[in-house]
């Protein structure tokens, strides 16, 4: 009878498995590709499950406050990921405190968490003197946050320049939209 | 390949006084090119067609001599019906002049035994009633245009006085969609075009090798912008800078060892070194608290140019590179950036903001004589062809971005727009022997 799929892939990882640990030192590559048309057993090597007391019970699990990343909480400051910046200013405005400072805390108290600020520009003159101006507006961002406590390797500043803009079109609305930063989890 | 007859060059001063260069245009045949302005005196050439002895070549060379000239602006196409001449064919010097062409072009395209072709020209002098220039190559089928190309390089020579371009190349970006761009490379008029690059991600500042086998530029495909250098012939690529923060504005040292690259690591923008092979610490060259950043060689390798707003606005200076005896070149205007130089040194082409227009203009390094060279208003990325004749640009018209040229006096002036897609960040490569 023909094997299954499941035990012909698990007798591909034994095989793969013993060729790794008898000669770690050859590409994996190079070892022969396993056919086992004879070999697999004809059942299923996985254990049936324990049968339920009642198999139509239905057991109910409340999550644990806390299990929902605040980041992804609508209700959240954290939720609000931009700083928007006027015509060639590069400092941030205090009506975008309350989400940097949000940031902030979150990065101080999760250490493991880290992001990247990306600077952004309208669409205006020299490609790469804009590049070098949406870093500005990142640096200041990092800044900000790194005051309030979070690490230097939690946070990377880079830019986008002109390159990637979030509105098109030569109109003070559009520019308005471009002139920005994004604080991106990674 | 055999040179036929050469004589002593026959040059128009006057003309070469106005001379310009040929016309880059891109993408598979497409592109369009307008001409919006020609040199005051165009040169009369009468350009027949090649004899084939009857077959059809897989191209035109004939035709495709008489669009490079053209685009130049400095000469003026004189019928010469559908008649093909042949390369040995008797030429009525007289006959010619009278129909106004100052010089012919005759050649002849003959298969060979093996599959390739025999392709012959002779260029005359119909005033002086002499050979110019002559010569013969054995070209495979794939092979005609570009010899085509050079033909139309030794015909711009001899009558201009100046090296031609038509057989260089140009590399430029292209964004097709919003997440989808690629960095081409095409002949000078735009033919041949080929991708050497295609990403989701942005890609800007092309620049080449002094070879012209390799390209650095900044793809931001990881993310974040991070300078390679790409072998063309092979697409082997490897980045040379990729630390922390942003990596951007690859410029070759002229021997071609070196990169200068606006890193950030200091958290603001500055100019440093970094080998043309990658790996090994950064040099940094610029030590101010503003930007610093669009470094350029000049051609003598005595200075590096650069853009910084240490003064405010952002303006050009240069340095040793070294980074030492920085001084400012550019004073009017309070926006001044992307400082290119003309092969012989003498020429800064930049773009600059006057009065809400955004210009390349020329600056003689000499004598402080400016002047503004195009007829567009939202340049961006000037580029020297290598004969230093033309400058080649971006800009934008109707809201899509195009390639544009203009001779480095302002007369003679092109524009290239493909079918789809925004064109930006051309950068002309340099002669290939």
């Amino acid at each position: 009878m023909k094997p299954t799929a499941p035990t012909l892939s698990i007798a591909a990882a034994a095989f793969a498995a013993l060729v790794l640990a008898g000669c770690a030192s050859t590409p994996l590559q190079d070892a022969p590709v396993p056919v086992t048309e004879k070999s697999a057993p004809a059942t299923p090597a996985t254990t049936p499950p324990t049968p339920a007391a009642d198999p139509r019970a239905v057991a109910r699990v409340e999550a644990a406050p806390g299990t929902v990343d605040p980041l992804n909480d609508p209700a959240s400051p954290l939720s609000r990921r931009s700083v928007f910046f006027d015509f060639d200013q590069f400092v941030v405005k205090p009506e975008f405190t309350p989400v940097i400072e949000a940031h902030g805390r979150f990065l101080a108290a999760n250490k493991n968490r880290r992001i990247v600020v990306e600077g952004n520009t309208d669409d205006r003159g020299s490609r790469e003197y804009n590049l070098a101006l949406g870093q500005k507006r990142a640096e200041a961002v990092k800044q900000r946050l790194t005051l309030l406590g979070v690490a230097d390797n939690q946070v990377e500043a880079v830019s986008f320049g002109e390159e990637k803009p979030r509105a098109s079109g030569a109109t003070e609305e559009a520019w308005s939209q471009n002139r920005r930063a994004d604080i991106v989890y990674r | 390949m055999v040179a036929l007859i050469r004589r002593p060059p026959l040059l128009r001063r006057c003309l070469a006084a106005l001379a310009l260069l040929a016309l880059p245009l891109l993408a598979q045949a497409q592109l369009r090119i307008e001409i919006t302005g020609v040199g005051s005196n165009q040169f009369p050439v009468a350009v027949a067609r090649f004899d084939a002895g009857g077959s059809t070549p897989p191209e035109r060379v004939d035709e495709i001599i008489r669009a490079n000239l053209q685009r130049s602006g400095l000469f003026r196409l004189i019928d010469t019906g559908a008649a093909p001449m042949a390369e040995t064919a008797a030429v009525d010097h007289a006959q010619w002049k009278g129909r106004g062409a100052d010089a012919l072009v005759v050649g002849s395209v003959t298969r060979l035994a093996d599959g390739r072709f025999d392709l012959r020209f002779r260029l005359y002098d119909t005033v002086k009633q002499v050979q110019l220039d002559g010569l013969s190559y054995v070209s495979s089928a794939a092979e005609l245009r570009l010899n085509a190309h050079r033909i139309s390089d030794r015909i711009y020579e001899k009558l201009t006085g100046d090296r031609g371009v038509f057989a260089t190349r140009i590399a430029y970006v292209v964004q097709t969609a919003r997440s989808a761009y690629e960095l081409q490379v095409a002949d000078a008029d735009g033919g041949n075009a080929q991708v050497a690059l295609r990403s989701r991600e942005p890609i800007m500042s092309p620049a080449w090798s002094f070879d012209g086998t390799q390209l650095a530029y900044v793809s931001f495909e990881t993310g974040k912008p991070v300078v390679y250098v790409h072998h063309l012939p092979t697409g082997q690529r490897r980045p040379v800078a990729n630390f922390r923060g942003s990596n951007s504005a690859p410029a070759w040292s002229p021997d071609g060892r070196q990169l200068a690259v606006a890193l950030t690591l200091s958290g603001n923008t500055q100019i440093y070194l970094v080998g043309a092979e990658g790996g090994g610490a950064p040099r940094r060259l610029t030590q101010s608290a503003a930007i610093d950043t669009e470094p350029v060689w000049s051609p003598d390798g005595r200075f590096i140019y650069f853009t910084s707003d240490r003064g405010g606005g952002p303006q050009i200076y240069r340095m040793a590179p070294d980074g030492s005896g920085v001084a400012r070149v550019t004073f009017n205007g309070d926006y001044n950036v992307s400082p290119r130089l003309s092969p012989d040194g003498r020429l800064l082409a930049f773009v600059s903001r006057r009065g809400g227009r955004f210009q390349v203009f020329t600056l003689d390094l000499a004598n402080g004589t400016e002047l503004a060279i195009t007829d567009t208003v939202l340049d961006e990325s000037p580029s020297f062809a290598p004969n230093g004749r033309l400058v080649l640009y971006a800009t934008e018209v109707g809201g899509r971005g195009i390639l544009a040229s203009a001779s480095t006096d302002g007369r003679v002036r092109t524009r290239l727009s493909g079918p789809a897609g925004s064109v930006r960040e051309p950068t002309w490569g340099p002669f290939i022997q």
